[in-house]
């Protein structure tokens, strides 16, 4: 954006040539960070006593030596997409939310109980509903955040994290009560886990992949990424939401409400998170259960920050971490070290990625700046010519 | 029930209220201190877990507990130079950075806590320091004047916290670079050197804060175990309109309602405890909502200096 408000020509700009370098230097400063950050768990590591190069080793294979890891890998990026999407959705609107954790809750609770309710409708009906329930409870969530915000000023990135614990009670509360197995009742056992989900509203696996996790989910996922896509930068809604998170001040000169906006991105962003959470216990777990969230609520943000806040650069980011994420499993397994240890790096890319943006977003401005000078004087030299002839 | 029983229930709930201010009082005060030099630092979580995690350790392992304090103190700082480093030098985004901070922290400590602990163990903490003649008044005693040191350090904290920031050359200018950075620059305050000190003196105490749950108030240390008091204490500093004495009001009323809800558990109150955890938390979003005095607020809070630019 900023870059076309630069360009002084008057020419429209040609926005669908695709600028490889551009991407290229992009995607460089993000794999940087995790470079880092894995260098400094290498440190971490030895500090710790155990040995980094069997580790990552271990992180490596676990992912790319049997089918069942590298399935997994996609099959932990499809909740990391859609949480990414909604955060892509509201930091483009300068809003910041925390409160995915508590959204993907309240998706996971909600479309259980509405499947749980009517289970007796036929699948191509009960799927759709129950996928679009999970969504609107997830945007229930953040539209609260997101009203307070409009409304009263209140700082959204405190608001979401107390409402990630008012979930995390609710859901508690809800899986000991009124949703708790009655199975796990009469067999006196009590897990905190909701009765089965009735076979046709489970997402679809094919046969050959029974032996996996992967379902139909990870492919909802990347519709989705092609959604947000289109919605952010081919729709007037997401050209305001984007004009709302660059320059408010502008936005409001122009007539755009943005207080009305920024509710709206932090609703939207809820939305998705709920989506990931329903289709969690839809895809994989068939049931409520307790940790239902694994911590994808965080490191949906990581995706989402490492893909440039771009839901086509959430495609890629999102299947990184999610391999990161079993990765971490495997290396717990076989080399006992904690997959704490990917939660501490993930934190680290953060902060790495969040450090440079301001240095990568300027050299991108002076590239900009550089290629038009060039631009100009080639054809400025190019006319001289003409005149002469 | 009788009014013997009622009163003793009642002194009960002070006596916790005061005891469970401590941890939100260091981290808040910590918190007032940073946000006045106009840095939001949402990592203190992050950061009280990990000074909570080290004074553990370092009580474990020497049984010295002021070496436990001074454990967390210097690695609250360490945070704090980690923050500063990506907030005030590389001028990042501070929400998303404090949030890198945080789940850096809660990582960190999870993962040093099962390589170096494993298991939940406890140690001898602070020993209660009943205070002569005083601790002896009836109900106001065991109220007031019956707490471990690191009770009575938090709340003279506030007074000497109000003193620093109003009335010495160094709080003027922390409050200078948060209200105004170019003029206070242009007066040869070095605007950013402020701010890393200002961060680092609210991420040392937001260290004690931890060490206060782990060395004095539960003697234990367990992963994620402040679950969220750290973003409690962000909001208490909105809430107390950066002002000691304001904070010290709100971090009563959150502990208060905090040993509210503890108490109606061990009394058997019928309320599903679900709904007893979440009253704390839902008091911070209407705090937040209702009682937020934005008049006090830091002008330049959340944005970063640079000369010539604003």
């Amino acid at each position: 954006m900023s870059a076309e408000a630069n360009t002084p020509s008057r020419r429209p700009v040609r926005r669908n040539r695709v600028n490889w370098q551009d991407i290229a230097l992009r995607a460089a400063l993000p794999l940087l960070a995790v470079a880092i950050a894995l260098a400094v768990g290498a440190i971490l590591l030895l500090l710790l006593g155990a040995n980094p190069i069997s580790a990552y080793a271990s992180m490596v294979t676990g992912v790319f030596g049997s089918l069942s890891g590298f399935t997994q890998s996609f099959v932990k990026a499809t909740p990391l997409l859609l949480v990414g999407l909604g955060i892509c959705i509201a930091f483009r609107a300068s809003v910041i939310n925390i409160g995915a954790e508590g959204q993907i809750i309240l998706g996971a609770v909600m479309g259980t109980w509405f499947a749980l309710v009517f289970r007796t409708w036929p699948g191509w009906l009960l799927l759709p509903s129950t996928l679009i329930i999970g969504f609107l409870a997830g945007a229930a969530w953040g539209f609260v955040p997101g009203v307070l915000k409009a409304r009263l000023g209140v700082n959204e990135i405190l608001s979401t994290v107390m409402m990630n614990v008012i979930a995390l009670q609710l859901m508690n509360l809800l899986l000991r009560g009124p949703l708790m197995d009655p199975a796990g009742v009469t067999a006196g056992t009590f897990l905190a886990q909701s009765e089965r989900l009735p076979e046709q509203v489970w997402l679809f696996r094919p046969e050959w992949l029974r032996q996996t996790q992967l379902h139909a989910g990870a492919l909802i996922a990347i519709l989705m990424a092609v959604v947000v896509y289109i919605f952010l930068w081919r729709t007037t809604i997401g050209y305001r939401i984007r004009a709302v998170g660059l320059n408010p001040d502008a936005s409001r000169y122009a007539g755009i409400p943005v207080p009305f906006y920024q509710a709206l991105s932090l609703t939207l962003a809820g939305g998705f998170a709920g989506l990931a959470g329903i289709v969690e216990v839809l895809g994989i777990h068939h049931r409520l259960l307790e940790g239902i969230t694994s911590g994808y609520g965080f490191s949906g943000i990581v995706a989402a920050l490492f893909g440039g806040l771009h839901p086509l650069g959430a495609l890629p980011a999102s299947w990184l971490f999610g391999s990161l994420l079993v990765g971490a499993d495997k290396m717990q397994r076989a080399v006992q070290v904690p997959s704490a240890l990917i939660d501490t790096l993930l934190g680290l890319v953060v902060l790495l990625v969040v450090g440079s943006q301001r240095w990568s977003k300027r050299w991108a401005e002076q590239r900009q700046i550089a290629a038009e000078t060039a631009r100009r004087e080639a054809k400025a030299a190019a006319g001289g010519q003409e005149g002469q002839v | 029930m009788n009014e013997v029983g009622t009163v003793a229930i009642i002194v009960g709930i002070l006596t916790s209220a005061v005891r469970l201010a401590t941890p939100y009082l260091y981290a808040a005060i910590g918190e007032a201190f940073a946000q006045t030099s106009g840095v939001v630092n949402l990592g203190v979580d992050g950061i009280m877990l990990v000074g909570g995690f080290a004074a553990f350790l370092v009580a474990l392992t020497t049984g010295s507990l002021w070496l436990a304090v001074l454990a967390a103190a210097f690695v609250g700082v360490l945070m704090g130079l980690l923050m500063s480093l990506i907030s005030v030098t590389l001028k990042a985004e501070q929400g998303i950075s404090g949030i890198g901070l945080y789940m850096f922290g809660l990582g960190l400590s999870s993962l040093l806590f099962k390589v170096l602990v494993g298991t939940v163990k406890t140690v001898p903490g602070f020993p209660t320091v009943k205070i002569p003649l005083l601790g002896d008044i009836p109900y106001l005693g065991p109220i007031l004047f019956q707490h471990s040191v690191l009770v009575y350090g938090a709340f003279l904290l506030v007074p000497v916290a109000w003193w620093f920031l109003e009335k010495t050359t160094w709080g003027l200018k922390i409050r200078a670079v948060g209200q105004n950075p170019a003029a206070a620059d242009s007066l040869g305050v070095d605007v950013n050197r402020t701010r890393y000190f200002s961060v680092c003196l609210g991420a040392a105490l937001a260290g004690i804060a931890g060490a206060s749950l782990s060395v004095a108030l539960l003697n234990l240390f367990q992963e994620n175990m402040t679950a969220g008091m750290g973003f409690i204490a962000v909001a208490l500093v909105y809430f107390g309109g950066w002002r000691p004495l304001g904070i010290l009001g709100g971090a009563l009323l959150f502990s208060a309602v905090d040993a509210m809800q503890l108490w109606m558990q061990v009394l058997g109150v019928k309320i599903p405890s679900d709904v007893a955890v979440m009253l704390p938390y839902l008091l911070t979003i209407a705090a937040l909502a209702f009682a937020t005095n934005r008049t006090r607020q830091p002008a330049a809070l959340n944005v970063p200096f640079e000369r010539g630019s604003n």
